[in-house]
């Protein structure tokens, strides 16, 4: 069965963030005042063909472990739905 | 016997004529390799050059890791060959896990191109070998992603272990430790993100570069 896959790449906690600083930075210059923890990251999506759910789910696991993250830098949060 | 060097060509490289007409200068024979080959052709010292391998898409280096030609790379690493990454070179090399760590966006988001000062901090490499600590080298930087980050325990080892090679006197793009460029621990394997090879010749502002491209000739 079909699943859509949505994969949320993040840089890891401790690891510095400049264009989530600067966005952050330049909010109170429009006028949005008190906006704190402003984090960049990229989404990637797409269709995946498995099992069932918890065999997508392992699925994107390693390929965002081997290829769609760098560990080292970034974090995942990865949705898995039918599709 | 004059020094073959292999030079990797990607699918957006740009630095690799630079290389080769750098290492010929000095007397050594270069070849461009294809990153859709197997073959380093019999290479004595492999470099992988800057630009923006395969358009840099999903991060720098991610997607160069998996060109064939990069298995016969980390063979060739791992049986002790001298292996040079420099800029988008470095971002394969920690991409593909030769080295530790990873390069992220400058500090201050700015595109980078200038020269930078580096000091020697360790002769213990490929690149930096019979060159006195401490010597200071004016060579160019060109780079958006060139801040180098790893984790602390990393951080720990490369520095109690000496493999930090070169660091920068004025950091540029907020690199932890002003790391410029590291080697493995065999210290066959070395990035960096300076363009040594674009301080080869006076006529060029600096030939700094010069010291640093014979060491790696002669490993």
């Amino acid at each position: 069965m079909d699943f859509t896959a949505r994969v949320t790449v993040n840089l890891r906690d401790g690891i510095a963030d400049p264009q989530g600083a600067t966005i952050e930075r330049s909010l109170p210059a429009l006028g949005f005042d008190g906006v704190t923890g402003v984090a960049v990251g990229k989404v990637i999506t797409f269709t995946i063909s498995a099992a069932d759910d918890e065999a997508a789910r392992g699925e994107v696991a390693e390929m965002c472990d081997k290829f769609l993250t760098n560990p080292v830098i970034e974090d995942a949060r990865i949705e898995v739905e039918r599709a | 016997m004059t020094t073959r060097v292999g030079i990797v060509l990607f699918p957006g490289s740009n630095c690799e004529h630079d290389v080769a007409h750098a290492v010929r200068t000095l007397g050594a024979e270069a070849r461009l390799l294809w990153h859709g080959d197997v073959d380093l052709q019999g290479a004595d010292v492999v470099v992988i050059p800057g630009g923006f391998a395969h358009g840099d898409y999903l991060r720098p280096g991610a997607i160069a890791r998996f060109s064939p030609i990069m298995a016969a790379v980390s063979d060739f690493a791992e049986s002790g060959g001298p292996v040079l990454g420099i800029c988008n070179g470095f971002q394969v090399l920690t991409e593909a896990g030769l080295l530790p760590g990873a390069l992220q966006k400058n500090k201050g988001l700015k595109f980078l191109c200038t020269n930078a000062t580096l000091e020697v901090t360790s002769s213990d490499s490929i690149l930096t070998q019979g060159i006195d600590l401490g010597t200071r080298l004016d060579i160019p930087v060109n780079h958006f992603e060139g801040n180098y980050t790893c984790s602390p325990e990393t951080l720990a080892e490369l520095e109690t272990e000496g493999r930090v090679i070169l660091r920068y006197v004025d950091n540029p793009n907020g690199s932890v430790g002003d790391i410029a460029g590291i080697t493995n621990a065999g210290g066959n394997v070395v990035g960096l993100m300076p363009h040594p090879e674009r301080a080869s010749d006076e006529l060029l502002g600096s030939a700094d570069g010069v010291p640093l491209l014979k060491a790696l000739l002669a490993a």
